[in-house]
């Protein structure tokens, strides 16, 4: 293995433009998933879906902006959004789960944020799908971070 | 170059899956409201329905609607237009979808008014007030009242029938009948049966040229 000369370098560069790229898919991937179930499926989006998608729509062109060419500091404009995102996320699937009391939900008209449209398999539901795309997501720009950093 | 290309075949790939899941489930949901409305014919009308035209003309137009809904009272005038160039051979039954909030209030004030014999009147005058008694999609049946004066209704008679059991029996019959049908938004028409592929006034003029066309067939 090659561990020194310009090599190593290129192999680094290869390295943190997978992993955004891989990044940049899953977040792709997310939001056409968003937009089939909201625009084809015509499911309304609750109040916490829309600060989801916020932060996970953003990613879908900030990412490639970073990726021609390779600009690591790219995750220093995604993360705080995957982060946010996912906060939202987690609080959604605590309060799918009943964790959070009612009382506290934030959305108090329109489509109900416990409210569970999709399960598929029997645990799968769209905030799951969610906290896991942005913690894909946190997870590949950690990755493309500390490739970079050493 | 390698990854450019990599990455523009990846959103080609991505967006050609979305299109094709697209087609193909909306395919999938004509076909299945089509079956739906054919399993379900008996729910398309009621002997409560309020109706337009002869009794057996051949093209009978189902809508289920909302006074409260903006599409169905710009349909409203459509619908009676096309029913004008061909009289004889259109008949339109209404059915009541009160999707908005408080809009069940206003269907009962209709529904009342129905029994009275009233109901086509009662509904062009909502029709024509209905920036005024709901303003932002908000139906409110207090703001109804003055929009019904000179209409010649018994007011007292009206106000005893919407409380009444009956109209609630009524207006949660036409709710389970547009469950029954797959009906989630106003207006839905289905002629002859057949629900519109998708909405559209061109979609509706459509399917009622063809039901025309095969009647005269017959």
């Amino acid at each position: 293995m090659n561990t020194t000369g310009p090599l190593t370098g290129l192999r680094t560069d290869t390295t943190a433009w997978s992993l955004t790229f891989a990044a940049w898919l899953v977040a792709s991937v997310s939001m056409l998933g968003a937009l089939f179930f909201g625009e084809v499926m015509q499911l309304p989006p609750c109040v916490l879906c829309w600060y989801q998608r916020i932060f996970m729509f953003p990613l879908v062109l900030i990412l490639p902006i970073g990726l021609f060419p390779l600009d690591r500091k790219v995750v220093r404009y995604a993360l705080p959004l995957a982060v946010l995102g996912w906060l939202f996320a987690a609080f959604h699937l605590l309060l799918v789960a009943g964790v959070i009391p009612e009382s506290i939900k934030p959305c108090t008209q329109g489509v109900p944020c416990s409210q569970t449209v999709i399960e598929w398999f029997g645990f799968v539901t769209i905030p799951l799908l969610s906290a896991v795309a942005f913690s894909a997501v946190i997870a590949l720009l950690v990755l493309t971070y500390s490739r970079s950093s050493k | 170059m390698k990854q450019k290309t990599l990455f523009i075949g990846a959103a080609i790939l991505l967006l050609l899956v979305f299109l094709i899941a697209t087609l193909v489930y909306q395919s999938e949901k004509i076909d299945q409201s089509a079956k739906f409305a054919e399993r379900n014919r008996a729910n398309l009308m009621r002997m409560h329905s309020p109706a337009l035209g002869k009794a057996d003309a051949p093209v009978v137009i189902v809508e289920f609607f909302d006074p409260a809904c903006e599409t169905c009272r710009e349909f409203y005038p459509l619908v009676k237009k096309m029913m004008a160039a061909d009289r004889e051979r259109i008949r339109l039954v209404l059915r009541y979808a009160p999707f908005h909030k408080g809009s069940d209030k206003v269907v009962a004030v209709l529904e009342a008014a129905r029994k009275q014999g009233k109901f086509w009147p009662t509904l062009e005058a909502l029709f024509a007030s209905q920036p005024d008694w709901a303003p932002h999609h908000a139906p409110q049946v207090a703001l109804v009242w003055p929009h019904l004066e000179g209409l010649g209704l018994n007011l007292e008679q009206l106000k005893a029938d919407i409380s009444a059991l009956e109209t609630a029996q009524v207006i949660a019959q036409d709710l389970d009948d547009a469950r029954a049908l797959n009906v989630t938004m106003t207006p839905e028409y289905f002629v002859n049966g057949k629900p519109l592929p998708n909405f559209g006034y061109e979609q509706l003029k459509k399917l009622v040229d063809e039901a025309l066309n095969e009647a005269q067939r017959r």
